[in-house]
């Protein structure tokens, strides 16, 4: 799952980044945001079904909804 | 009167708020996370640190502990909780303070006295203060960065110069009641001149003065 600070959200991490990136001479950078990617095994024999819980995961912990997005790719 | 102070693993700040509060003539005792019973408590005080070291988000493991559900039913029922540092990033990921904390604006850990002014005396934190006052107390944080999407966060201390990026220069909120508290620099490290700065006081006072039995 990919787990995302919303736009509106500062993230000073990814600005830092940016920063660094110009420094390097990467000046077409224009943006940067420091999203985290979680993987994760889980027992299941339904796809939907498997997304379907590892969203409510997401809901529950993963993520924190107020200021966070979420989105849950399944892999066999 | 009684207030528990709640134990998490990786808190650090635990034993200071004790003594800072018994100092003052008031009554606190350490209260492990996995009690689920704080009746015969008065307030309760969420204590700095760096709770399960702070994995996946501050405060975010912390508020699944089994004494949260106590802590938000005495929250709603109008007895005082206070957060302080990690414990106001405890209260957000609970849901009992709006907002949520990012990294300092800087990327830096902030670790020096900070200037903060008393904008709202209507809470725990604030009600011994004048309006207007300015208090000298250590901030320690990351994390301390206070973002408010709902804008429905009340301040009730406002840094006098921004420090982290924190909105409305934030360094402590409370719920409309005023019951319930985060801030985020440390009045129990500002109680004592030895310490620097005894301007923490006043506001822990405020917190002890709010406390009726239970």
């Amino acid at each position: 799952m990919t787990i995302d600070r919303r736009p509106e959200i500062a993230d000073p991490e990814g600005t830092t980044v940016k920063r660094a990136l110009h420094e390097l001479g990467f000046t077409e950078t224009t943006a940067v945001r420091m999203d985290r990617v979680i993987h994760m095994e889980v027992d299941g024999e339904d796809p939907q079904e498997v997304k379907t819980r590892v969203e409510e995961m997401c809901r529950q912990l993963l993520a924190n909804p107020v200021i966070e997005d979420f989105t849950v790719e399944v892999e066999r | 009167m009684r207030a528990a102070v709640i134990v998490f693993p990786g808190v650090n700040c635990e034993h200071d708020v004790v003594h800072a509060i018994r100092a003052l003539g008031g009554d606190a005792e350490l209260v492990w996370h996995r009690d689920t019973d704080l009746s015969g408590f008065d307030g309760v005080i969420l204590p700095g640190g760096f709770a399960h070291g702070d994995a996946l988000r501050t405060g975010a493991i912390a508020r699944l502990s089994p004494a949260m559900v106590d802590v938000a039913r005495l929250a709603a029922e109008g007895t005082p909780v206070l957060g302080i540092c990690n414990g106001w990033q405890m209260l957000c990921e609970a849901g009992l303070l709006p907002g949520a904390h990012i990294a300092n604006r800087d990327l830096s850990f902030i670790c020096r006295f900070v200037e903060v002014e008393v904008v709202d005396t209507g809470s725990i934190l604030t009600r011994a203060a004048e309006p207007g006052q300015r208090l000298r107390i250590p901030l320690n944080s990351y994390e301390g960065n206070w973002v408010d999407p709902s804008r429905t966060g009340r301040v009730v201390l406002r840094y006098v110069e921004d420090p982290n990026g924190s909105h409305d220069r934030a360094a402590a909120v409370a719920n409309e009641a005023g019951n319930v508290v985060g801030v985020m620099p440390h009045p129990e490290r500002a109680t004592e001149e030895l310490l620097g700065s005894t301007d923490g006081q006043i506001l822990l006072e405020g917190f002890l003065h709010s406390l009726v039995p239970a």
